[in-house]
């Protein structure tokens, strides 16, 4: 991570959050899109929503921003209850960029943007529209039609329209995706911008390293929640590191053996005479696995640390959707 | 519940602004119009004086209402489908407009262009006929009451249209299916108003109301009957 966390994670502020999703869940018939989904989101919080292809990110955006109706649960979005009756109150106070950038392609970028200036009925729109197109470098791009912009630029569009009403809570969908490096790096800067002025955004993405650079939390998502937390934290979750035993024969009473070792976290047994222990320091702990395993008068057939990647605990917290009902 | 003035007006302008460079709306606003503006100026010149008792027995101003029930259906048309085939629609939803504030401007945009070029065409035709036919020809076409029920039919059955158009659209991923779909479904309007124009079918005074009564009665329901039809949550996910 880099220098950006400069303001208090959400769980520290007294503000009522910005989202607030208890046991959200959506169906299609019998097809389930999200389901028992609960998290808040702080203000000025800059929230990943990490998940596969199909895991339901689109379809939880669209949810809280008024679009599709959630089919049980509840939530609060802006201060106001996720309700029919309040979604004009909350489209008032959001701006969603969904995952393909929607715009008008005959029309230009300043077009496109006077439009969306009157729907939010802005007070001063010549102004409002000028600053989003300078925080998003499209000043000189003002009079160009959007159908000759590239898709980057398009994005970047698209984004200048989402900041036009200066937005309570910005959901971006995927915001980045078929991008190429270049723009994807560009519309990276750009967020973390908006993450400096603290701007509160709900951002969804399948792409792991992109929820890690940007975000102060990550929620995992594939149909339900798997995980939530800051970043490091996540990290270290899934960065734990482990020691691979393997012994001729189970032991008597693995719990003897390495329920006394200092460096030893917890252990598990993983098929037949397999043990894998948890430590932080693997290269420190080994000896005295060895010596304890030896006093315990087993024959050591192997040790070894092994290391997951974020990749790998990411791919093992996101599978199992076929338990996850009809799909 | 308010509507908002300025929201209907940018989507009107945005629309206007778009039907301008969008080739293929451009020319189907254009061929109607040219069509039923040739074909009565053809039969008024070429009809030998001879003849003007015929053209007096018909209504051949009526034959044009073929151009504001026709034209706005292409518009329409594309009012609803052509945002969804473009991916514009999910992102207008998720500000403040109304579904009102919406149709209201799409159908805004529709009806304003028609209706001025259906009376920018009659102006042509009656100047013409006017200024080239022969008096007794003339004298048989411009009759006060026609052009009064002209006038006043073209706006009444260009909304008819236009909520046609709507409600074809909202059901419509595909702009072409929605056009042809429009097109189809106002022919027996043009028929009606092509068989009273030729005397087919004879226009009494009580004829007369109903053909503008009900209209009237078709634009005034025909809006109850399209915004439920808006279903904010099939048009995004729909489409997919
Ligand atoms: N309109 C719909 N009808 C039926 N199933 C849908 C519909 N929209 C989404 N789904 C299903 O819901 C699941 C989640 O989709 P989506 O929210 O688009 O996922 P993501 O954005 O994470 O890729 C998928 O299995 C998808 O097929
Ligand atoms: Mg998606």
């Amino acid at each position: 991570m880099g220098d950006g966390d400069t303001w208090p994670l959400a769980a520290d502020r007294d503000d009522p959050p910005a989202l607030s999703v208890r046991r959200l869940s959506k169906r299609f018939g019998d097809r389930v899109a999200f389901e028992d989904v609960s998290f808040d989101v702080g203000r000025g919080e800059v929230f990943g929503f990490l998940g596969p292809n199909g895991a339901g990110k689109t379809t939880t955006v669209r949810a809280l921003g008024t679009l599709i109706a959630p089919t049980s649960g509840s939530a609060t979005v802006a201060g106001w209850p996720l309700e029919p009756e309040n979604g004009m109150e909350i489209r008032r106070r959001i701006a969603v960029m969904p995952e393909s950038p929607g715009l008008y392609l005959r029309l230009s970028v300043l077009e496109n943007l006077e439009l969306f200036a009157d729907l939010y009925e802005l007070a001063d729109p010549r102004d409002r529209i000028e600053r989003s197109l300078r925080a998003m470098d499209l000043t000189g791009r003002a009079r160009d039609a959007c159908g000759i912009l590239s898709k980057g630029l398009r994005q970047r569009v698209a984004l200048a329209r989402a900041l036009l009403g200066e937005p309570e809570v910005l959901f971006l969908d995927e915001p980045t995706a078929g991008l190429d490096p270049v723009a994807a790096r560009e519309v990276h800067e750009l967020i973390v911008g908006l993450r400096q002025r603290g701007v509160t955004i709900f951002l969804t993405t399948h792409r792991l390293e992109e929820a890690e650079r940007l975000c102060d939390r990550v929620a995992i998502l594939n149909t339900t929640l798997r995980s939530i937390g800051r970043p490091d934290e996540l990290r270290d979750r899934l960065f734990a590191r482990t020691l691979t035993v393997r012994t001729a024969a189970p032991l008597d009473a693995p719990d003897r053996v390495f329920g006394g070792l200092q460096a030893i976290e917890g252990w598990r047994e993983d098929g037949r005479a397999h043990y894998v222990l948890a430590a932080s320091d693997p290269d420190g702990a080994a000896p005295g696995v060895t010596r304890a395993l030896v006093a315990a008068g087993a024959d050591v057939l192997s040790i070894t640390e092994s290391r997951r990647s974020l990749e790998d605990v990411y791919l093992e917290l996101i599978d199992g959707d076929v338990e996850a009902g009809p799909r | 519940m308010r509507m908002s003035g300025r929201r209907i007006r940018a989507v009107v302008r945005k629309e206007l602004r778009e039907y301008r460079r969008h080739g293929s709306v451009v020319v189907a606003t254009a061929i109607f119009p040219l069509i039923f503006l040739i074909q009565p100026l053809i039969l008024v010149f070429m009809v030998p004086s001879a003849g003007a008792a015929t053209l007096e027995q018909w209504h051949v101003l009526l034959y044009m209402l073929a151009i504001p029930v026709l034209t706005p259906a292409v518009l329409a048309a594309y009012a609803v489908a052509g945002e969804r085939q473009q991916g514009s629609l999910e992102p207008v939803l998720t500000t403040p407009i109304t579904t009102e504030e919406f149709l209201l401007g799409k159908a805004l945009s529709a009806l304003v262009p028609s209706v001025g070029v259906a009376y920018a065409v009659y102006a042509v035709f009656l100047g013409c006929v006017a200024l080239f036919a022969q008096p007794a020809a003339a004298a048989a076409v411009l009759r006060p009451p026609d052009i009064a029920a002209q006038v006043l039919l073209t706006p009444l059955l260009a909304t008819f249209s236009i909520w046609v158009g709507i409600a074809i659209s909202t059901r419509s991923s595909d702009v072409r299916v929605a056009q042809q779909l429009c097109l189809l479904a106002d022919l027996p309007v043009v028929l009606v108003t092509s068989l009273i124009a030729f005397d087919v079918i004879h226009l009494t005074p009580a004829l007369g109301v109903i053909l503008i009564v009900l209209p009237l009665i078709a634009d005034v329901t025909g809006w109850r009957i399209v915004a439920p039809m808006f279903d904010r949550e099939r048009l995004v996910t729909g489409a997919r």
